[in-house]
């Protein structure tokens, strides 16, 4: 179980503190899949990579299966279980798709299972083995990627940052069933931050993070009529253009 | 022929095709021919005049290989020597050349490699040339190559050149000549450390028509070390090349890419790139989200750059 206490991050601009994500606490269970949305800007991907210790929190503790994470950095993180898929991946010029999934695994894998990978994520995987992490490849393509090499080894907790930021329909249907099946058969805990409504109806429980609070969380039960008929919060959750949705 | 653990050990890092006394090849060590043998379609001779051979690739040769390695491991040797290469018409070959000095004493070890390449019509070489030093000693390891290749109509060559480690000084000379309708690929992968220097000159000159060339440069420069890169491509004729040189630089490491482009042709299209910038921090925390220590990471990105 992964449980969040009194979380908190400030920035620094023009010499006074400004705290971006607000004593944030939530857990989530063994198995368990939270999905995380909100309006943009309102600090989700800051508390996502504040639990990958990307960032340092100023304040708060980061409990997985009751060892404390919070002094630990990035590397420290992945070894205790953590797996995390970036927004927006780097490219790695030179390095082919394959050697990348070999380094996400810890290991050389086979080829087939280094294709299943990708296919797992909608992408033709022989023809993306042997290219290169490089800017020849589409933000859609990198993002997929992203994904498989979350997806290349067993962790205890995947945390998934707006996973379908720029993938088309086609992809998107295979990546909820990726996502479905890690929740319904690897019966690892997910954390995914998402505007879109497929994924939010996938949850087990919804968070809804609004000016880096935690302005709401239940189960799917309690939260979906909440997130889609209450006319103000689908307002600011559902919004997928980067503004608040107000004006659409 | 039975060889020393050090030698072993050299070849082992500089050839990675894996040197063996059988097919053509001909190890040199410690300034002396130590053994060499031929293959059916490839001869190597002595050179009568100066230190070296000349290498008579027949245009038979399909897929074969010759591997020259050199090996210095007595201090204080400066060995020079003149290495040619005769490679008949439509030949298809691979040369495996590649120097390692081990220095454990106080004095320099120093190897000058001049090589010429005569590559006939429609022949394809690919010459893989790789440079080490190591050694517990002071004495410094340096290793100043020219390699000259004129390449006939149609003539396909694969220049891929890495220095990996432990050579405090080189000063590299590359000059290329092309007929109509040759081509080039070169790669050149370069790693300084410490208190090393490189400097790298490459002239490719298109003379024929429908030439072309593509020059890839990737260095990583750390510690104090101090690199300068100078390609140069000149369009003689309607050709077409790419220069395009990618640098990481590290601590207190300083890097000039001088790329240069020079047409005289009005159907001379030659473009260039270069870049320089120090280790991307997302790469980093990327490969650290897997599991590794930022120093493990930083070694992942840095041989993936130069692999």
């Amino acid at each position: 179980m992964l449980s969040v206490t009194h979380l908190t991050y400030e920035v620094s601009e023009d010499r006074v503190n400004r705290e971006i994500v607000k004593d944030v606490s939530f857990t989530v269970g063994d198995g368990e899949m939270l999905v995380i949305t909100g309006p943009n800007g309102g600090g989700k991907s800051t508390i996502a990579k504040l639990l990958m210790g990307l960032e340092e929190a100023a304040s708060g503790t980061i409990l997985l299966d009751g060892r404390d994470l919070t002094p630990l950095n990035v590397n420290e993180r992945a070894q205790a279980g953590i797996g995390f898929a970036f927004q927006q991946p780097p490219i790695f010029k030179g390095m082919t798709i394959e050697r990348l999934l070999w380094l996400a695994a810890g290991e050389k894998l086979p080829e087939s299972v280094c294709c299943k990978l990708l296919s797992g994520v909608g992408l033709c995987a022989r023809e993306y083995l042997k290219r290169e992490v490089d800017g020849t490849l589409s933000g859609g393509e990198r993002k997929r990627i992203e994904i498989a090499t979350v997806l290349a080894k067993p962790h205890k907790i995947c945390i998934f940052d707006e996973p379908e930021a720029g993938i088309d329909l086609w992809s998107f249907a295979t990546l909820v069933e990726q996502f479905e099946k890690i929740h319904t058969e690897k019966k690892e805990s997910l954390i995914l931050i998402s505007h879109q409504e497929r994924i939010i109806r996938m949850a087990d429980r919804i968070m809804v993070v609004k000016d880096g609070k935690v302005e709401s969380i239940g189960t799917k039960e309690e939260m979906l009529p909440k997130l889609f008929t209450d006319e103000s919060t689908q307002c600011t959750c559902m919004d997928e253009k980067g503004g608040n949705g107000c004006g659409a | 022929m039975e060889l020393d653990s050090i030698t072993s050990g050299v070849l082992d890092v500089i050839d990675d095709k894996g040197f063996q006394q059988q097919g053509a090849y001909n190890l040199r060590s410690n300034g002396n021919a130590l053994c060499h043998g031929d293959s059916k379609h490839i001869k190597i001779k002595r050179k009568e005049d100066k230190p070296g051979i000349d290498v008579f690739i027949s245009g038979d040769a399909r897929d074969e290989q010759v591997h020259i390695p050199v090996v210095i491991t007595v201090p204080g040797l400066n060995d020079v020597v003149y290495n040619d290469f005769y490679v008949e018409d439509g030949a298809n070959v691979t040369i495996v050349a590649g120097c390692g000095i081990h220095n454990d004493g106080c004095n320099q070890s120093r190897h000058d490699g001049i090589h010429a390449f005569h590559v006939g019509k429609n022949a394809t070489v690919r010459y893989e040339e790789k440079h080490y030093g190591e050694g517990s000693g002071t004495g410094e390891k340096i290793l100043n190559p020219v390699t000259q290749i004129f390449l006939e109509e149609g003539a396909l060559f694969y220049l891929d050149t890495a220095q990996i480690g432990g050579v405090d000084s080189t000063h590299r000379e590359t000059q290329v000549e092309l007929k109509a309708g040759a081509k080039l690929q070169c790669t050149e992968r370069l790693l300084t450390h410490d208190a090393q220097t490189a400097i790298s000159n490459i002239l490719v000159e298109m003379n024929g028509d429908g030439s072309s060339a593509q020059i890839v440069s990737r260095s990583v420069a750390k510690g104090s070390s101090v690199q300068t890169f100078h390609p140069r491509a000149v369009g003689n004729a309607a050709c077409h090349a790419h220069i395009q040189c990618d640098s990481i630089i590290m601590d207190q490491a300083q890097v000039s890419s001088i790329p240069e482009i020079n047409a005289k042709h009005l159907d001379a299209a030659i473009i260039h790139e270069a870049a320089i910038g120090r280790i991307n921090n997302e790469q980093l925390l990327k490969l650290r989200t897997f599991g590794m220590t930022e120093e493990e990471a930083e070694a992942v990105i840095i041989e993936n750059f130069l692999d």
